[in-house]
């Protein structure tokens, strides 16, 4: 009898808990960020997979039903999701995750964006005016996100505050000895030079000490031919690269051309959570980023 | 530090001219100047990352606050770098408003027929004669202006010009604030009912507009001053429902010039996921307008062209469907895209004709139909194919007695189109098209075009 009455009270205590924030993030990274800091708290839905373009999501009526009840958009910002997100926001009529509100957050905002372009012109591709938006391929940006992320969230749901503190904190901690741990393991990289298929790893190249040695489109968001790729063939004669970088969602097709003329080995990588197997959450991607990138090195 | 390091090389870059310094003072000022600014730039570019890698020593560390403040800073200068900024997106170089501009012209290849019409079905006057346009042509350009008005409104504003003529396409202000789902638009709107309604020319997948759309609007679309209310409800699965009322000026109804509304539209769309590659959307739509006195052009039982005036209402009611495929829902490489709309269309009223001086009253009661299908699929980043098939029915029309001897056409005009486009960028496509047309009642009319349409500035997201 004691033991059903205590059943029943802590089923009573569970409920109020079951109230989750519902939060929408664009990319798989914040979405593995938002569990992370929101615990149990947060519901969260991911706009998009790994395998997905993040420039070129489209704003499905799936994602603005989604976007109607959410409390929280958690976005990438630096025009990453400008082809879609301002049409979510706009048709969701939900004035709480609006440009300005506490409900909307980039993470953008957060970090130092780095190769800011001097001038923005059609000419020069798809350039992103504010910055290089990938700054989730390095860790020190996660955790400046994390942060920030926190304020959001105990400002949207205040309740929360303290858990969500909480899980920062414990966040923060294992993230910090992840950190060291990968810089470590990423001791042999740098200098190393890569082929990239788009703009994808600047910040990864900053982060390990890697060197870009250019990419595989002839301008962002460009499609190469083969012309193109023929001239990156010759120009890796006399000092080839040590890899080619592909992000999960790109084509294997034009990195497995030019590897093939040239013997660079394609190394594809997680780019955010969920692009390999091994990535199922934050830790996962960068300790599947680091292990494929050494392997790649490690081979003669 | 590496950025340290490159913002030196920059410095120094940018000292090398320096040598010219004493033969011109004017120059030495100005780069004193510039050295002045990148110094600046540097150092708060150096503030910020300091800023930046404080925060990141004590995120999670016992000394961090919740409140939002930034950490007291021994630095004589605020923190510019505190991520007090709303949003990076298109932060230092967007355009506000957003400017864009479509340019749009084609080369047509059809026959020469005088006063082209879709058999059975009434027409906007003077449609036949802008549809005959042989030979390279520009069509209109669009210019489109958009932004956040304040925090409460956004505004819009699409004009289009075509030789000596501007129009204003659309040109409405919206909520942004309301909450609850709800939204609201006022001023001149493209209509939400139908799925291609709300899109624009250079928004088609096909140089021309599916031959329903014609018969229904006189034209391209329906758009109305006016005013829309839309609400979306709070669930999963996305459920929107739409009410506009409106002035109801264009085709099928006309403009009265009356103090209520002359033109009412009720919408429904549902719509979902199926899986991670496959989404699609479900409409319903109703439009009801009235003419005072819609011109049209009639042709007699002797043959003879005589102009008419319907006075009366038009109801129509239009199902819409569009599905959407890619593979892992990745649409940058590979999509497809299926859509086909159908509508019925009823009118009743009168109808005044003008033959030679005599006037005849005669009822008008129309019942008809019509469907439009395609397909589209994406096969390279850059190339597309499509298929469309239009039907219509002329159905059923009464004139009562007919004094005036109209002749009345049954008929099923059709068209079978396929297309294929390249694109170089999201912002320039090519387009080759070819219809066998058989809209008009004994003309077959194989249609070639060579179309373009280019997209300068920045433009605002498509829906889906």
């Amino acid at each position: 009898m004691m033991k059903r009455i205590l059943a029943l009270l802590l089923l009573l205590c569970a409920l109020p808990a079951a109230a989750t924030v519902k939060v929408l993030a664009t990319v798989p990274e914040w979405g593995a960020l938002v569990r992370e800091i929101g615990g149990d708290r947060v519901d969260v839905m991911v706009a998009s997979t790994a395998m997905q373009d993040p420039h070129r999501i489209e704003a499905r009526p799936s994602l603005i039903a989604r976007a109607r009840t959410a409390e929280l958009i958690v976005a990438t910002g630096a025009d990453l999701e400008i082809g879609w997100l301002p049409l979510l926001l706009r048709e969701s009529g939900n004035n709480r995750i609006q440009l300005g509100q506490p409900g909307y957050f980039e993470a953008a905002t957060a970090v130092q964006l780095r190769d800011v372009p001097q001038v923005v012109d059609r000419s020069m591709g798809d350039v992103h005016a504010a910055g290089d938006p990938h700054f989730q391929l390095d860790p020190r940006n996660i955790l400046l996100v994390a942060a920030a992320l926190f304020e959001h969230l105990a400002q949207v749901d205040p309740a929360g505050a303290a858990a969500y503190r909480n899980n920062l904190d414990r966040f923060a901690e294992r993230w910090r000895a992840a950190m060291t741990r990968w810089e470590v393991e990423g001791a042999g990289l740098k200098g190393r030079t890569f082929l990239q298929v788009h703009r994808s790893f600047g910040y990864l190249a900053h982060w390990l000490g890697m060197e870009v040695r250019g990419e595989l489109e002839p301008k962002p968001g460009i499609e190469p031919g083969s012309a193109h790729l023929g001239s990156i063939v010759e120009s890796q004669r006399n000092a080839p690269a040590a890899m080619i970088l592909r992000a999960a969602y790109q084509t294997e097709a034009a990195a497995r051309w030019v590897s093939e003329r040239t013997g660079i080995p394609v190394v594809t990588l997680p780019f955010t959570v969920g692009g390999t197997p091994q990535a199922t959450d934050l830790f996962g991607f960068f300790d599947d980023t680091l292990a494929r990138l050494k392997s790649a090195v490690q081979k003669p | 530090m590496r950025i340290k390091q490159v913002v030196a090389i920059l410095v120094c870059t940018l000292s090398v001219p320096a040598l010219a310094e004493d033969q011109n003072t004017l120059l030495a000022a100005e780069l004193a100047a510039l050295r002045e600014q990148v110094a600046q730039m540097k150092a708060m570019y150096e503030s910020r990352i300091a800023a930046l890698e404080e925060k990141l020593a004590t995120i999670g560390k016992p000394g961090m606050t919740n409140d939002t403040a930034p950490p007291p800073q021994t630095a004589s200068q605020p923190m510019p770098s505190e991520p007090s900024q709303a949003s990076t997106t298109g932060k230092p170089a967007a355009f506000n408003p957003e400017t864009s501009l479509i340019l749009q012209g084609a080369y047509t290849s059809r026959k020469d027929v005088e006063g082209i019409s879709v058999g059975g079905f009434a027409q906007r006057k003077g449609q036949g004669d802008d549809d005959n346009k042989r030979g390279f042509n520009v069509n209109e350009t669009e210019l489109m202006l958009a932004a956040n008005i304040d925090p409460y409104w956004r505004g819009q504003a699409t004009l289009s010009v075509l030789n000596s003529e501007a129009s204003v396409e659309e040109a409405w202000f919206q909520t942004t604030a309301l909450g609850n789902g709800m939204g609201i638009k006022v001023g001149r709107i493209l209509s939400g009912i139908g799925y291609l309604n709300e899109q624009h020319a250079h928004q088609w997948d096909f140089y021309d507009q599916p031959l329903m759309y014609k018969v229904l609007f006189g034209g391209d679309s329906y758009a109305q001053d006016g005013m829309q209310l839309k609400w979306l409800a709070p669930l999963d699965t996305f459920v929107e429902l739409g009410v506009e009322i409106g002035r109801g000026q264009n085709f099928p109804g006309d403009d009265r010039n009356i103090s209520g509304t002359n033109s009412q539209a009720l919408f429904a769309h549902v719509g979902d996921d199926i899986g991670i590659s496959s989404s699609w959307r479900a409409g319903f739509s109703w439009l009801h307008t009235r003419a005072g006195a819609r011109e049209g052009t009639f042709e007699t039982m002797s043959q003879d062209n005589v102009s008419g005036t319907f006075n009366g209402r038009s109801r129509v009611w239009i199902a819409d469907f569009v599905y959407k495929w890619a593979p892992d829902g990745n649409p940058a490489r590979r999509n497809f895209k299926l859509q086909a709309e159908y509508f019925r269309r009823a009118e009743n009223g009168t109808l005044a004709v003008d033959d030679g001086g005599n006037l005849y009253n005669s009822l008008w009661r129309t019942r008809q139909s019509g469907y439009y299908f395609q397909g589209l699929y994406q096969f390279t980043p850059n190339w597309r194919a499509g298929l469309r098939y239009d039907r219509l029915s002329s159905g059923s029309q009464s004139l009562g007695d007919n004094p005036a001897d109209i002749e009345i056409i049954n008929y099923h005009p059709s068209r079978f189109s396929t297309m294929i486009d390249y694109s170089w960028s999201e912002f320039s496509r090519l387009r080759l098209q070819w219809s066998r047309d058989r809209a008009m009642l004994g003309v077959t009319d194989n249609q070639i075009t060579l179309q373009y349409i280019m997209s300068l500035g920045s433009h605002g997201a498509h829906k889906f």
